[in-house]
């Protein structure tokens, strides 16, 4: 093949001299050459996407009139005020809540996946791992939300699993706990959790996978040879070392529940979350001020915890 | 350090029977849905798996046919397809560009750009959405496949850009100095001795990329419009109960279609580093 | 005789500022064609970047560059006739060795056929006719090395720019190497740029040999000129093993301060009485110009063919270690002092070199 691809260049080469000063020309001014390379995604994304952004904070500021349901470009702090009205609090904290706990549980299911991965798994099954996690994560994200309101369902197989195994009187019980109970597994928190959970799992996984894997084995064997017992190792110097990790996935994990807007109202009870807010907002109220308002608190709320991250050093985990 | 596998990392002791019943636990938990959805797909009546259905004898492929016969699915598959294909053409253009402009200089305002690059997958996909269409309706300009084609290159990108700036980093400069000191230009040397490099890693990313396009939701809800791309058509479906089979059938294909291209891109960049051989 | 590569005040700077480091500051010299050249010196010290220089991978900050009387300061690599061989080889991963060869003739667009028999004669010469469908990575160290020889040699350069080739090969195979390479120099009669921070590699190759530090030139000379006549105390220092004896011991053997340098294998043991335990160095200038100090035996090292004896010099507010060399041949074992032992040394005034002192080290 490179024969070919060779034979074809002796032709190109010898007979463009204008291509031939236009290499020399990038070659001596590589500043020029850097420019170029750089307009169209610096054009792309500074004007079009960031300019889209900061289009968007802009509108923010402007004034909507719930009489005659039209927005005017008169600058206002009202729409950030009323963020702080109970029902629209209610909403930022419900959806933080919603956020911290789908943390939790992502962290405390997937630490052992990728810990057994990393640390036992022989190369074949640390491979099967590695797939096994990331055909999951890349699988259609509406198909998963999808599947889960069928497993969910009252017809569906979870309920049919607990019937049969006589469960149904401990399931009972736990939907009678407020906040996180309701009617049904579908509209309970407890549903909301578990399909948040499931669809960012991956995401806590990986980061965690990394950071154990860059644990080089000679500090685990140093440490059992100053004598500390396993559990000691993993507590004082593993667990340091893979935490970095941790807090990496939990950005993802974070952060993605935070802007949702399809999960909420597939699953769950009704409240409404920041971005099921947005979404109404901006499509049938029409209200983009309120909406724009809306956006910047999950921008807040990602960025308070990206700073709080980088301390814990996530990014080098990344 | 190439020689090197990861597999040093492993220690030679056998892992508690607690553990590995979490992890295998996790991974089952991972799994659990998505077979629901192939067996669903494959299932006779209602397609739900109801408590007192007997599953093997409703298997069928009857739903494939019905599926396949209906317009409304076809378009939306040969649409999502479209914008799949071109949002990552347009990817791999502005990715590769990037990537080559970052990964060697040190310039002011770097870090600046390659944040800008992963700000529309770090940030949640309604405020990119919402921004794209305000500002689209502030230009006047009517949602088309061009609205989604635009807003999905534009999360695509860092794809391309992470593989490609990663097999930059990988590449020994010297394989570029070594091709200028026989004599070949910057084209020459592109053609022949950088783009082999990049090869699987341009492949890697642009499945990536089409794999994501292909099912994005967030973004696209705000930016298609009247257009229904496979995922809409999709969240659509989840409030017509009565159409659940052939649901099942085109949620089983989605799956698939996003599947084959990830596990391709796995194997490619991951047969890389064992193919490393020379360099340092 | 025709000038390959000359530089004329040459020196690469790069950062701004504050912060400029100067790889290369102020370089001159000028290679003979058909010399075997070596530039010699630490890591850091600009040895490297002149060679991309002569390539044409980095431009000089001020200063020009000739090869061959023509200015090729500004060219890119690509139009310079000179051709490198790398450090790490640097051969395509993705392309078998022939094409790996060939490279160099196909992008100048000689003829498919053509390119390829010459690459197989390029392989013949170094010994790997029958490698040419392998891959790199199917190669051994040597024979990397090898292959990137050929890739460099079938394109004719006129200079042929080595950077450290033989670095990363095992020590058998690079003293091969070294005589392999002497010997295709002879049989090509091309100049060889050749750059290393092992001096007895330098010296054992070479012509001639520049030896840089911190980006400046100590001393351009042949092999043994460099060795016996040291201008600097970093040659003397870099160049084998010297003993550099400066400040107020200078003064008190040479009755000045200027540096110099003496080789462990010129001193000798006097006597290996105890004679000179009054602690006060007992500096002389008699008999046959010879020169006396009293010492006491630090430690002895065992080499094979010849045995390091290190000892220190007292004086009164100081203390200097130096180091002499005894043939284990000339010596037995019971001849050989012992720790703690004290010492008369001697050495001729002749094998003395005066260094020149410089600002910086």
């Amino acid at each position: 093949m490179m024969q070919s691809v060779v034979s074809s260049l002796s032709t190109t080469n010898t007979s463009n001299k204008t291509l031939r000063w236009l290499a020399n020309t990038l070659y001596r001014k590589d500043n020029l050459f850097l420019l170029l390379l750089l307009t169209p995604p610096l054009l792309w994304f500074g004007v079009v996407y960031l300019g889209s952004l900061f289009a968007l904070l802009w509108q923010s500021f402007y004034t909507f009139d719930s009489f005659s349901m039209l927005v005017t470009p008169d600058l206002t702090l009202e729409n950030y005020r009323s963020l702080f009205d109970a029902t629209n609090f209610d909403i930022i904290l419900r959806t933080l809540d919603m956020a911290v706990s789908v943390t939790i549980a992502t962290a405390l299911i997937g630490f052992p996946i990728a810990y057994y991965m990393t640390r036992y798994g022989s190369p074949a099954e640390k491979g099967f791992f590695y797939v096994a996690v990331i055909l999951p994560m890349w699988a259609s994200y509406i198909v998963k939300a999808y599947a889960w309101t069928v497993i969910l369902s009252q017809q569906g197989v979870l309920y049919w699993c607990i019937h049969h195994l006589g469960l149904m009187s401990a399931l009972n019980y736990i939907l009678q706990i407020p906040n996180i109970g309701g009617n049904t597994l579908a509209t309970s928190n407890i549903g909301r959790v578990i399909v948040f959970t499931y669809i960012w799992l991956p995401f806590m996984i990986l980061p965690i996978q990394a950071a154990l894997e860059r644990v080089p084995s000679n500090l685990l064997q140093a440490s059992a040879d100053l004598g500390a017992k396993p559990a000691q190792t993993f507590r004082k110097i593993l667990f340091p070392l893979v935490f970095p990790g941790v807090v990496a996935g939990s950005i993802f994990t974070f952060s993605l529940t935070l802007g949702d807007y399809i999960i909420p109202q597939l699953v769950g009870p009704s409240g409404l979350f920041i971005g099921t807010m947005v979404y109404t907002m901006q499509g049938s109220v029409g209200n983009i001020p309120l909406a724009a308002a809306f956006t910047v608190v999950p921008i807040i709320l990602v960025s308070i915890y990206l700073a709080m991250a980088k301390r814990a050093g996530a990014f080098d985990a990344l | 350090m190439p020689f090197k596998s990861k597999a040093s990392n492993t220690s030679t002791a056998s892992a508690p029977l607690w553990l590995k019943i979490l992890a295998y636990g996790g991974l089952v938990f991972l799994h659990f849905p998505i077979a629901v959805i192939l067996l669903n797909a494959f299932l006779s009546s209602d397609g739900t798996l109801s408590a007192n259905a007997s599953w093997l004898s409703h298997f069928t492929l009857h739903w494939f046919s019905v599926a396949f016969a209906r317009e409304d699915v076809i378009s939306a598959i040969l649409l999502s397809l479209k914008v799949a294909s071109m949002a990552t053409l347009l990817a791999i253009l502005m990715g590769v560009m990037a990537a080559a402009a970052l990964y060697k200089r040190n310039f002011f305002g770097k870090e600046a750009i390659t944040a800008m690059l992963i700000l529309p997958i770090a940030l949640p996909g309604i405020i990119t959405g919402i921004a794209l269409l305000s500002a689209m309706s502030m230009l006047e300009i009517s949602p088309s496949i061009w609205s989604i084609v635009v807003s999905h290159a534009t999360f695509c990108v860092v794809m391309i850009y992470n593989n490609v700036i990663a097999r930059f980093r990988r590449m020994p400069h010297n394989l570029v100095e070594a091709s200028m000191d026989l004599g070949a230009d910057g084209f020459t040397t592109f053609r022949y001795i950088v783009l082999p490099q990049l090869a699987t890693a341009l492949l890697a990313g642009a499945l990536l990329a089409f794999a994501l396009s292909f099912d994005e939701l967030i973004v696209t809800i705000f930016t298609a419009g009247h257009e229904i791309t496979l995922p809409i058509w999709l969240l659509n479906q989840l409030t017509r109960p009565r159409d659940a089979p052939i649901t099942n059938v085109v949620a089983m294909m989605v799956m698939l279609i996003t599947a084959l291209p990830i596990i391709a891109a796995y194997y490619l960049t991951r047969g890389t580093e064992t193919l490393e051989g020379s360099g340092k | 005789m025709t000038i390959a590569v000359e530089f004329s005040a040459v020196s690469r700077h790069y950062g701004d500022g504050k912060q400029i480091v100067r790889a290369v500051d102020n370089v001159s010299i000028a290679v003979a064609e058909g010399e075997f050249f070596s530039m010699l010196g630490p890591s850091g010290s600009g040895k490297t970047t002149c060679l991309r220089l002569i390539a044409g991978f980095e431009q000089p900050s001020t200063g020009s560059i000739h090869i061959f009387g023509k200015n090729a300061t500004g060219s890119p690599p690509y139009e310079r006739e000179v051709n490198t061989v790398f450090q790490d080889y640097a051969l395509f991963p993705h392309m078998n060795v022939l094409d790996n060869v060939a490279y160099g003739l196909r992008v100048k667009g000689v003829q498919k056929s053509e390119s390829y028999k010459r690459a197989e004669d390029a392989l013949t010469l170094v010994a790997l006719a029958d490698y040419g469908l392998r891959k790199p990575s199917q190669l051994s160290g040597g024979q990397r090395q090898r292959v990137a020889l050929a890739r460099a040699l079938v394109n004719k350069p006129r200079v042929l720019l080595l950077d450290e080739p033989l670095g990363a090969l095992d020590l058998k195979l690079r003293e091969q190497m070294q005589l392999e390479l002497k010997t295709l120099h002879r049989k090509l009669g091309i100049t060889f740029i050749y750059v290393t921070h092992d001096q007895s590699e330098a010296l054992s190759m070479s012509d001639r040999v520049a030896v840089f530090n911190h980006g400046r030139i100590e001393q351009v000379d042949h092999p043994r000129q460099l060795y016996t006549e040291p201008k600097t105390s970093f040659v003397a220092d870099f160049v084998g093993t010297a003993n550099v004896v400066s400040g107020a011991l200078a003064l008190q053997i040479t009755g000045n301060q200027q540096p110099f340098s003496i080789r462990p294998e010129h001193i000798s043991i006097l006597s290996n009485s105890n004679m000179a335990n009054s602690g006060i160095p007992n500096v002389d200038t008699v008999q046959n110009q010879m020169m006396q100090i009293a010492g006491e035996v630090v430690d002895i090292q065992y080499h094979g063919a010849t045995s390091k004896i290190e000892f220190d010099v007292h004086h009164d507010a100081f203390t200097q270690r130096l180091m002499m060399v005894l043939s284990n041949t000339e010596h037995t074992e019971a001849q050989l002092p012992q720790v703690k032992q004290k010492l008369m040394l001697c050495w001729p005034k002749s094998r003395m070199v005066m260094l020149e002192t410089h600002g910086n080290d």
